[in-house]
């Protein structure tokens, strides 16, 4: 276990020493302590290894991970997992507004409530969210799924492509051209595996659809005259 | 960008501990404001029947102990006033406008920044750490303050133009955002005889808090009027003689974190100005929701 301490290392010295990790690294796990809200740590990490921040991150935390796994024991600001390939990056507290935004693929987890416009434009990433979500989450998402366990703020869903949207508790309202979908067994089964990736306990059964009605983003006939 | 924080300790008697916690997360606000900084304390009540004013000079060479005789010649004042550079402290046992009308025909060069029961305003161009040292933040007491650290968007840079704004007795507002009907409101408020003194949007804002709690409503009740009637983004937290307020706007573009203990609840723009208190690695750490009112009243 290798442990920098914030209070006396700065998040640059953090990051160049993880983003120069080879491989064949034996530097499996990092613990990092006393971030004290301090913008992008553990940004850019591209090699399979588990790092522990213990305390709350402010911006950007983890921002483009590629293969490792980060968990943060606290509350984590704006942009957390932002553009996300892979790995996983768990929050054990709340997480603040566009949560793993433009995501291409992996997990991002975040066990208390995300605020606004989690997921917005993602492309790829999954997120399971334990607790509720704020207003514009899902915002143009592209592709990937995003499981809420609470209920969701005004606008779910708005302007989406094709990514897809589980939320269990209430939806305030849905954005344009986002509609609820047929809950089928196949959508249960993928949301039981995701929760169990995510180690949050929710009955897969409880959840609703929502999806695309893609009127929106689709040139249709009727339009032509606009153009 | 701006920075915005606040401490509210939500019980016991003034604290000195007060003026060296805002410093600390003031301090951390200063990239996000790097042009002005400014704060609001609430300190011990002044002696009963006398209210506190902050007075503001056009430089630090101000002859304060000559105001002060004179002051003293035309009203009672029950304080030892309290110099710090540009600004001075008075405490009057006079009626309040009583005061106004003498101070605005005799010294036209002075503004004053705040006046109550508790409250007392400080701002000045310049960086958070400056600023604090300017008004010797790091010695100064109380139960809940404000700060504020400005990167204008919307008017001047100046002392006059800096944050907080205080508007009425004991209130005070500090804002990260911009309004954008505020010239129209300010006239419809001028005719309700709410004071402006610059061109400032959160000014604006402050005097409009200032008008409805005048209508007896009280702060939740206002700022969720507010929620109407002010167009804009906006972060606002909000201080009265023993409350303590947050508001975002409808779309809540501008950031702001909520903690709470036992003991206190802070707000600040970024979750590094809370790290800096005492008991904020236990404390409940939240985002407030958009359009959401949030409200402590000292007990």
């Amino acid at each position: 276990m290798i442990e920098v301490d914030l209070a006396h290392s700065s998040v640059r010295a953090l990051n160049e020493r993880l983003h120069q990790l080879i491989p064949q690294t034996n530097e499996l796990h990092w613990r990092v302590l006393n971030p004290n809200g301090a913008h992008a740590v553990a940004v850019g990490i591209t090699q399979p290894v588990q790092v522990e921040i213990r305390g709350h991150v402010g911006y950007y935390c983890a921002g483009m991970n590629k293969a490792a796994t980060v968990v943060v024991d606290g509350h984590a600001g704006t942009g957390l997992a932002e553009n996300i390939m892979s790995g996983l990056v768990r929050v054990r507290g709340n997480a603040s507004q566009s949560v793993a935004a433009s995501g291409c693929g992996g997990l991002v987890v975040i066990e208390g409530d995300a605020s606004a416009r989690c997921g917005i434009s993602m492309k790829g990433v999954d997120i399971v969210v334990g607790g509720s979500v704020g207003h514009m989450t899902g915002f143009m998402g592209q592709a990937g799924r995003l499981v809420v366990c609470g209920d969701a703020g005004h606008d779910l869903g708005d302007s989406l492509y094709e990514a897809e949207i589980f939320v269990a508790g209430a939806v305030a309202s849905l954005g344009a051209d986002c509609i609820e979908k047929e809950m089928t067994q196949n959508d249960v089964e993928q949301i039981a595996a995701l929760l169990d990736r995510a180690e949050i306990a929710a009955d897969a059964i409880r959840f609703r659809h929502y999806g695309s009605a893609r009127r929106l983003y689709n040139f249709h006939i009727d339009h032509s005259a606009e153009y | 960008m701006c920075g915005i924080v606040g401490l509210f300790f939500k019980r016991g008697a003034a604290t000195p501990a007060l003026g060296p916690l805002l410093a600390g997360m003031l301090s951390q606000m200063a990239e996000r404001g790097p042009d002005s900084t400014g704060f609001a304390l609430y300190g011990d009540p002044a002696p009963a029947g006398t209210f506190r004013v902050t007075l503001h000079a056009p430089d630090d060479q101000y002859d304060w102990q000559a105001f002060e005789a004179e002051l003293g010649s035309v009203f009672p004042l029950a304080e030892p006033a309290r110099h710090y550079c540009s600004h001075a402290v008075f405490s009057l046992g006079a009626g309040q406008q009583e005061f106004f009308d003498w101070f605005t025909h005799h010294h036209p060069e002075l503004g004053i920044f705040g006046f109550g029961e508790r409250i007392e305003v400080f701002k000045d161009v310049g960086l958070p750490d400056a600023v604090a040292r300017r008004f010797d933040l790091g010695h100064r007491s109380g139960t809940h303050a404000l700060g504020h650290t400005r990167m204008a968007t919307e008017s001047a840079v100046t002392t006059e133009h800096s944050h907080p704004f205080s508007t009425g007795l004991d209130l005070c507002l500090v804002h990260n955002g911009s309004l954008s009907n505020h010239n129209r409101l300010r006239q419809s408020l001028r005719r309700e005889g709410i004071r402006f003194t610059t061109d400032n949007d959160t000014e604006v804002a402050a005097g409009y808090l200032t008008w409805r709690l005048g209508q007896g409503m009280s702060l939740p009740r206002a700022l969720e009027a507010a929620l109407a009637d002010l167009d804009g983004f906006y972060t606002f937290a909000v201080g009265t003689r023993d409350g303590f307020a947050i508001l975002r706007d409808p779309i809540a573009c501008k950031p702001a974190v909520l903690a709470e203990t036992g003991d206190w609840v802070a707000m600040a723009t970024e979750y590094r100005a809370i790290a800096t208190l005492p008991g904020a690695a236990g404390a409940e750490i939240w985002e407030p929701r958009p359009a959401t009112v949030y409200s402590w009243q000292r007990q």
